[in-house]
């Protein structure tokens, strides 16, 4: 058992406030992903969480029990490190039970719990070796395995499969699913890397400048996030944002006038927003599909193709940039000129301030 | 564009062949000026090892066969000036490594002022030995002028006459007091570059402070500390001018080592066939330090 209780956390060094004021509630057994851009403050509230940084205002509660002046190694959390951290005179072995030790375990019992880490980890044959003679994904499951010895309430991991090649960080990432089905254990895991957070999480935290933007399931977010911030940095490639403005307000929907002055209806509730109030039409990339009878019209200024699909880079009347992916199949080439029709399902509209407007439905997954 | 791909080749035919004679003919200079500065003297020591050499007594020269080594072996200074070295260089370097270490750890935490206390720590590295071992022996030591007399005596105790009381001791704490600086140094820097993820991992695996040190800390620092050992072995074992300047190897032959006493048989006794064959000593002496040490440093640089 194990929850977390964030109540208006916040953190300060000397007159610069970098996380301001997070409320959040992770549950027993949840894979709580915290995402944003560098800089955001997500590692600096893992660090509050571990209790590596001083927590400069509100409440951190593990289990209802207030931690915010319990030292890191008594608040039960086990972090893997960016860096993994490793002691590098100990062997792997070492490293593993070095909390152990400390904590006076006895020898027999150490070794019991070292080697079933181990044998979940299938680090087995290299107990014995030093850091230094293992590869980058050893090196991160025995980092894993030394927060997995100490059988915390709560593990933490900070961006740790940023150093590892691509191969291997998906191959991790399948990994560490299994792990926390398998241990049955928190985790709260940060990443600059939505690939990662919206395959691992149960919950996505969405933060930006010390502040959270929106909680969600990984759908939940991608159908229907919250602000412009949030519909920019979830997806990629990124949602095509269009100048617009509302042309009618009705019960059933939107209708919005583009720059190119086409109209475009969108099941979309229109709340206070009036006819003739700017807002942004937001269209993920998969929304676009070619059609020389489609109501836009671009130029293809770039072709990228993936093999089972292909990303078009195109230019719209009024100098937009616009991505559009579409089949691998499809034989549009740089430089032609193509007309694009738009999945009214699959847009948003966001106002000014740079909120999202309701849509009519909520998306199937996104429960 | 063609002429020079015709001339190519045999710029570079003549660019591998000529290394090697003309490579070598040009390294010979230095060689073997390198070679005099060191065979010669060596040489020229062991050949006056084996004389009856001493400047204020011409008449007795020639050959001397083992003489020089035997007398050298059955003076009860040479073992004195042995054992001094060694404890003159065991007591310096444990003594700079132990508060080197703490020191290290100290200024790497951040406090008010440290970059001045960083440089005020360093400071006496460049103090030239004769001039701090005057400052010493005249403003610390001195029973009557110094500063420690002064303390004795403000606290109504009678004041330590150190070079006399403890002259051994006295010496180690000026050399010390030199050698500090340079393993502070060598060591901040070791401190400077842990991981300090590594640091937060021990803190959040339940290391306290010692802890840390003891199982972070202080095996990181062990490729440093054995830098430190290995190049102040190398120094102390010559320590001259701190000994000269204060006790001139005495009372009696108390603060007398190796190095004193080769000094003592050349130009206090004039006596050199003597003194080169405590000169030898000194360099098999040396050597068996060095193996042992290179050896053993080797083997922990090899990380």
């Amino acid at each position: 058992m194990a929850t977390l209780t964030l109540r208006d956390l916040r953190k300060s060094y000397g007159n610069f406030e970098v996380i301001k004021g997070i409320d959040l509630a992770i549950a027993d057994k949840e894979f709580v992903v915290f995402v944003g851009p560098s800089g955001c403050g997500k590692s600096t509230l893992l660090r509050m969480i571990a209790g590596l940084e001083d927590i400069t205002g509100g409440e951190l509660q593990i289990d209802g029990r207030r931690v915010n002046h319990v030292g890191p190694a008594d608040r039960g959390l086990a972090m893997v490190f960016q860096t993994y951290a490793l002691y590098p005179h100990m062997t792997v072995r070492q490293n593993m039970g070095f909390a152990l030790r400390l904590a006076r375990v006895p020898k027999a019992e150490r070794d019991r719990k070292v080697d079933e880490a181990a044998r979940i980890l299938q680090l087995e044959p290299y107990l014995e070796r030093r850091p230094k003679d293992l590869s980058g994904g050893q090196r991160q499951r025995v980092a894993i395995g030394r927060a997995i010895v100490r059988q915390p309430k709560v593990f933490l991991f900070d961006e740790p499969l940023s150093n590892l090649d691509a191969a291997l960080r998906g191959q991790m990432r399948i990994e560490l699913s299994r792990l926390h089905e398998e241990l049955n254990a928190t985790m709260i895991y940060v990443t600059h890397d939505q690939i990662e957070a919206m395959t691992m999480a149960d919950k996505i935290v969405v933060l930006q400048s010390g502040r959270v933007e929106q909680v969600g399931s990984p759908l939940d977010l991608y159908h229907h996030p919250a602000n412009l911030f949030v519909a920019g940095f979830i997806g990629s490639p990124r949602m095509n944002f269009l100048p617009a403005t509302v042309a009618e307000a009705g019960s059933r929907g939107t209708i919005v006038a583009l720059a190119s002055g086409q109209r475009l209806a969108v099941p979309i509730e229109a709340r206070s927003a009036r006819p003739g109030d700017p807002v942004t039409l937001g269209i993920r990339p998969e929304g676009l599909h070619v059609d020389p009878a489609g109501p836009l019209t671009a130029d293809v200024t770039l072709v990228e193709r993936l093999g089972g699909l292909t990303l078009l880079h195109l230019k719209a009347p009024g100098d937009q940039d616009m991505t559009v992916q579409i089949e691998g199949s499809d034989p549009t080439r740089a430089h032609d000129r193509i007309g694009l029709s738009v999945d009214p399902g699959a847009t948003h509209l966001f106002e000014k301030s740079g909120q999202a407007l309701p849509h009519l439905g909520r998306h199937p997954l996104a429960a | 564009m063609d002429a020079s791909v015709t001339e190519a080749p045999p710029v570079e035919t003549v660019a591998t062949a000529m290394p090697r004679s003309v490579g070598r003919l040009l390294l010979l200079p230095s060689v073997v000026v390198l070679l005099a500065w060191m065979i010669v003297p060596l040489v020229m020591t062991l050949w006056f090892s084996f004389q009856y050499y001493n400047l204020i007594n011409p008449e007795t020269a020639g050959f001397a066969g083992l003489d020089n080594y035997r007398y050298l072996v059955t003076d009860p200074d040479f073992w004195v000036s042995l054992e001094n070295t060694l404890i003159l260089v065991g007591s310096v370097l444990v003594v700079t490594v132990v508060f080197g270490t703490l020191l290290a750890v100290l200024f790497n935490q951040p406090f008010p002022g440290r970059n001045i206390a960083r440089v005020l720590a360093i400071s006496p590295f460049f103090v030239m030995p004769t001039v701090s071992a005057l400052i010493w022996k005249n403003l610390l030591m001195h029973p009557i002028y110094g500063v420690f007399g002064a303390v004795a005596r403000s606290f109504g105790r009678q004041p330590v006459d150190w070079f006399a009381d403890y002259p051994l001791a006295s010496i180690i704490a000026i050399v010390s007091w030199e050698w500090l600086p340079f393993a502070l140094l060598i060591l901040l820097t070791a401190v400077q570059s842990l991981d300090h993820e590594q640091r937060e991992a021990a803190r959040m695996d339940g290391a306290g402070v010692i802890a840390q040190f003891v199982f972070i800390t202080l095996p990181h620092l062990s490729r440093a500390i054995s830098v430190v050992v290995m190049i102040e072995t190398i120094f102390l074992l010559t320590v001259f001018a701190e000994i000269f300047v204060t006790t001139s190897g005495g009372p009696g032959n108390a603060t007398t080592n190796l190095a004193f006493l080769i000094y003592a048989r050349a130009l206090l006794q004039y006596d050199i066939g003597g003194a080169s064959a405590g000169g030898i000593v000194a360099i098999v002496l040396a050597n068996i330090v060095a193996f042992f040490l290179v050896r053993s440093i080797a083997r922990r640089l090899e990380v």
